[in-house]
């Protein structure tokens, strides 16, 4: 990255509406630079494509608290494959148990980081991702 | 519990004790502390049992009972959770503690394209009135009360209730229900909010007003200071913004007319057991007291039972570590000694496996276990608030009152609650202090075993056992949703969601109009639909 604003947008997808974690990253994001885009709750994954391609975001990052992360991240990489969105990587965090990172990676989810990652992964990840 | 900020010199010796809330801890009290505080044995505590009850809502504390416990649960169909209420109740549990799943707690019906994948997951799927007869069937209405964990639509899952009481032939006096119904906590934090602010404190004064006057043993709201809690607030805050959030929908429901004394003793709490030892403690303590005195001074509630701050103290989640879990059942048993020793009236813990599932059931038995270790075997039944009259705790009592108030006072100057929430104020204050506070436990100004300290010696993150989630759960709600959309009577249907927005339009209470919804099998989609179109939805303040 040379001297590149990153410019992420966090999104809560879905019904769930524990923000707490999406709101902390989006702030610690923002702490070290990256320019953060919060959808604010109850997303559809539609909406939060659109929102992606409007503000031409660098990365995609979802938080997802209520275990439904394998079948939401399914149908995100879907939607965007369907309307021929390449170049987004999308990263995920939340109550993600060991066990699913393997399979989220396998589906194409570029970066996943479990409730308690310490804030520096996450930027450390989110900018790998973003080079 | 990790959540002071302890100063320490370079031999490890504490210097200095600074609690969330924002108050010192000196090395020892005395005597002379209480005097700096003007502490007055009768105006500050009174006898347990006594106004302002700070030592105790009773008079002989956990002698008299012990607390109940009400773990929090739900399973995917209303046919399991029949079954685990059964089961629940043939162990001696005489109260329910109903979990919804999404969906229901958004206002969407199973098939809705929107719920893909969230049908059944954190608790059960209610799409109409055919579904609470199937978790209800041979459950004795009369005899065992329901807390419905919901909020945005709690208006038509009490109506709900009150129409499969009736269909089991018990009559509207003699059931007891507990809907959250907390609207302003959910748009703090948790975030199940649907209607905008004005509308949506509107349906809470809706349901107890109507509770009021119809379901005379109902408890129709419970005010969560927990969740706001979890969301980043300090414990003053916490028991400030539950404390003005209460003051809201008093006065909407003094706008209907009604006396405070003639409601105010079905309100309960929802409070969070999570933080320093003595700083619960305190909290508790005073928020007991301070309630009582704001009825009786500025709402001139007169009956002493009315007086009471009544409710469910619980473990706080956000406490819990997803790293070395087992600590996990420690930290819990710990804040469970916190809540006995601040004499909570009715307790439940998260499990230790929260931070990774919905709790298994093997998880959720150790919790269990916990609360009844307390009780059983430790001793804490013995003495009403044993704590009283400790030099520490009686300072840190009144000082505890004191940051409470100030809170208070700040939430009045934006002009209450209802617009804090609604600019978005406390959103942005709360969240910005779980940034903070989170940045303090990485860089290790508070200090949490197995995250930021004792780190070392444990391999790998164990595997913890998982909540399944089966995907036939949807499926069969969804077929029997569509079964049920053929034979109910459609045109009966249509009739009562024309009277429930005529309701809401006009501005009359809409409960009985839900009660009707409900008895012609109107679907839970379908009433919220209603709503969302007479009301519109919430656009969240921006917070960033």
């Amino acid at each position: 990255m040379s001297g590149k604003i990153i410019k992420i947008l966090v999104g809560k997808p879905g019904l769930d509406g524990h923000d707490r974690g999406a709101k902390v990253v989006a702030l610690a994001l923002r702490d070290a630079g990256m320019e953060v885009i919060y959808t604010g709750l109850h997303r559809t994954l539609e909406q939060i494509v659109a929102a992606a391609v409007q503000e031409a975001v660098d990365v995609i990052g979802l938080s997802i608290m209520s275990g439904a992360h394998l079948p939401i991240c399914r149908r995100l990489l879907d939607l965007m494959a369907a309307e021929g969105i390449q170049d987004i990587p999308v990263v995920v965090g939340g109550v993600i148990p060991k066990q699913d990172v393997s399979e989220l990676k396998k589906m194409g989810i570029q970066g996943v980081f479990p409730g308690g990652t310490p804030f520096d992964e996450i930027v450390a990840g989110i900018r790998a991702v973003a080079a | 519990m990790g959540v002071a900020r302890y100063i320490k010199d370079e031999k490890d010796a504490i210097r200095d004790v600074v609690y969330q809330s924002g108050i010192r801890v000196k090395p020892s009290y005395s005597p002379r502390d209480l005097e700096e505080v003007g502490f007055d044995y009768a105006k500050d505590l009174g006898d347990p049992g006594e106004y302002p009850f700070t030592r105790s809502l009773h008079p002989l504390g956990y002698r008299s009972r012990a607390w109940t416990t009400r773990q929090y649960t739900g399973f995917g169909t209303p046919a399991e959770t029949n079954r685990r209420f059964k089961l629940m109740i043939s162990h001696g549990q005489t109260g329910l503690n109903v979990a919804f799943d999404l969906p229901t707690q958004m206002g969407y019906d199973s098939d809705d394209p929107r719920v893909v994948g969230e049908v059944g997951r954190v608790g059960m799927a209610v799409d109409s009135l055919r579904d609470f007869e199937t978790a209800f069937k041979d459950i004795p209405l009369d005899r065992i009360g329901s807390g419905l964990t919901i909020n945005a639509v709690a208006c038509i899952m009490l109506a709900m209730y009150q129409a499969v009481a009736e269909k089991s032939g018990y009559p509207a006096e003699a059931i007891s229900a507990t809907p959250q119904n907390d609207i302003l906590k959910e748009m703090v934090g948790r975030g199940a909010w649907i209607f905008p602010v004005d509308p949506a404190v509107r349906l809470v004064g809706d349901a107890i007003e109507y509770a009021v006057r119809a379901l005379p043993r109902c408890n129709p709201v419970s005010i969560c200071g927990y969740h706001i809690r979890e969301s980043g607030a300090t414990p003053a805050q916490e028991i400030a913004y539950a404390f003005e959030i209460a003051k809201t929908y008093i006065a909407e429901v003094q706008g209907r007319g009604l006396q405070v004394d003639e409601f105010v003793g079905s309100f309960s709490f929802n409070l969070n057991v999570y933080g320093n030892l003595w700083e619960q403690i305190a909290k508790f303590r005073a928020a007991r007291k301070l309630w009582a005195r704001m009825l009786q001074e500025e709402f001139g509630v007169t009956q002493k039972k009315n007086l009471f701050l009544r409710g469910l103290f619980g473990g706080g989640g956000s406490g819990l570590t997803k790293a070395q879990p087992e600590n996990n059942i420690m930290r819990s048993a710990f804040y469970a000694l916190a809540a006995a020793l601040s004499g909570a009236q009715t307790t439940a813990l998260c499990s230790f496996d929260e931070a990774y599932t919905i709790p298994t059931p093997r998880a959720a038995l150790l919790s269990l276990r916990t609360l009844e270790l307390l009780m059983d075997e430790v001793g804490l039944r013995d003495t009403v608030d044993p704590l009283a009259g400790s030099y520490f705790i009686e300072t840190l009592t009144k000082q505890m009152e004191e940051r409470i108030l100030s809170e208070m006072a700040d939430v009045q100057k934006i002009g209450g609650m209802r617009r804090a929430v609604a600019l978005g104020h406390i959103q942005r204050k709360v969240s910005r202090q779980a940034y903070e506070f989170e940045r303090g436990i990485q860089n290790g100004d508070y200090i949490k075993v197995g995250v930021n300290k004792y780190i070392e010696g444990v391999e790998d993150q164990p595997d913890v056992e998982l909540h399944a989630y089966d995907e036939s759960w949807a499926v069969q709600q969804i077929d029997g949703l569509r079964e049920l959309r053929r034979v109910r009577d459609n045109r009966a249907v249509s009739r009562a969601l024309n009277d429930l927005e005529q309701g809401a339009r006009s501005g009359r209470n809409v409960m009985p109009c839900l009660v009707d919804c409900c008895r012609a099998y109107a679907t839970v989609g379908e009433m919220a639909g209603v709503l969302r179109q007479v009301f519109g939805e919430w656009e969240e303040p921006s917070i960033f």
